[in-house]
């Protein structure tokens, strides 16, 4: 299975809980099989789906389920050590591996080479790190969802992409429904 | 009531909850007040940028915040500047502080203050810059005016502001 794939068949499991979704592909990809209110479609800033899907956490209420990739995780590494120490039991992070850059043409990463995404979580002092094979995604992100902690799931998929549009949906837009969604939910 | 002490009452007053911090000497005594502050979450961050993240994302879940930093993270933090907080358009006081500027000891921080105004005029961010002890009176409008625009605004504060390093 490739991203595009793994996001299609989580589908189900995000349902109405609100999602960041990473820079580039992934958001696309999340746009064009399920746009709505309760995604936030990172437009530029990689790397910081983490960072932003943890903020958003540790302000309210309501769960939220960040969207990264292994190459954004990479670039900002710094992020985990913050997340362990900053436990958000509202907070999943959900990294797609599929040990390249994507989006820019499937360069491969360090993490599908010697580095281990999910040895780094842990040794970050994250405390609940789940690493499950892209078919396992879906039972995975639902058992995270139930177990109310914070957890990061590192999915292992293939590297690969399919042909999507860009979003052209104004940045302001993105993030005003998106906050509109949250304030009625924690009303 | 110190300086310090002034600029926490400030954003307790403007309603900010979640504060990130990365560390200059010159701001040791505001983070460390920040951290004391009950009604503030003060969560530090090992990049500036990825607390800019993290402000984006506590304003989206309904809270006010604001981002503590040394003028050298200017150069690493454009590009989420104007990608993610100008872009989707939202509030950021970024109070910092203004390394290599008169009483200077370290020359390597020179080469950075030459270009910190430079940079931010670049992108259009509004720059205050605090150098007299009294300038902390302004700091009340200028977060009023940061939540007014929905704009990041720098707050400068000089060797001068802190009164000596």
């Amino acid at each position: 299975m490739i991203r595009s794939e793994v996001i299609k068949s989580l589908l189900p499991v995000f349902a109405d809980h609100h999602v960041v979704c990473n820079i580039g592909l992934p958001s696309q990809e999340l746009h064009l099989m399920g746009d709505k209110p309760t995604n936030f479609y990172m437009l530029g800033t990689m790397g910081l789906s983490s960072s932003i899907g943890l903020g958003v956490a540790l302000a309210q209420k309501e769960k939220v389920i960040s969207i990264d990739g292994d190459g954004s995780v990479l670039t900002n590494f710094g992020t985990l050590p913050t997340i362990a120490n900053n436990v958000a039991d509202n907070f999943i992070l959900l990294i797609i591996d599929n040990g390249s850059y994507g989006s820019t043409g499937d360069q491969p990463t360090y993490a599908g080479m010697k580095t281990s995404l999910t040895a780094v979580a842990t040794a970050c002092g994250c405390e609940n790190v789940i690493e499950c094979q892209a078919e396992e995604a879906p039972a995975t992100l639902q058992k995270a969802i139930d177990s109310n902690k914070m957890t990061v799931i590192v999915c292992k998929c293939e590297s690969g992409n399919i042909k999507v549009p860009v979003i052209t949906m104004d940045p302001v837009v993105i993030r005003d429904r998106f906050m509109k969604s949250l304030e009625a939910r924690n009303a | 009531m110190s300086i310090e002490d002034k600029i926490v009452a400030d954003l307790v007053k403007h309603r900010i909850e979640l504060v990130t911090t990365v560390p200059c000497k010159q701001l040791a005594g505001v983070i460390e007040k920040v951290d004391a502050e009950p009604s503030i979450y003060h969560i530090p961050s090992n990049k500036e940028d990825e607390g800019m993240g993290i402000c984006a994302g506590a304003f989206m879940g309904g809270k006010r915040s604001a981002i503590v930093m040394q003028n050298t993270a200017i150069g690493v933090t454009i590009n989420t500047l104007v990608t993610l907080t100008q872009f989707y358009r939202m509030p950021l006081p970024m109070l910092i502080s203004y390394r290599g500027e008169l009483g200077e000891p370290v020359a390597c921080q020179a080469e950075m203050a030459v270009h910190t105004k430079a940079l931010l005029a670049q992108i259009n961010v509004p720059t205050y810059h605090l150098h007299k002890e009294a300038d902390v009176e302004e700091l009340d409008a200028i977060l009023a005016y940061t939540f007014m625009c929905n704009k990041p605004v720098a707050i400068l504060t000089d060797a001068t502001f802190w009164n000596g390093y």
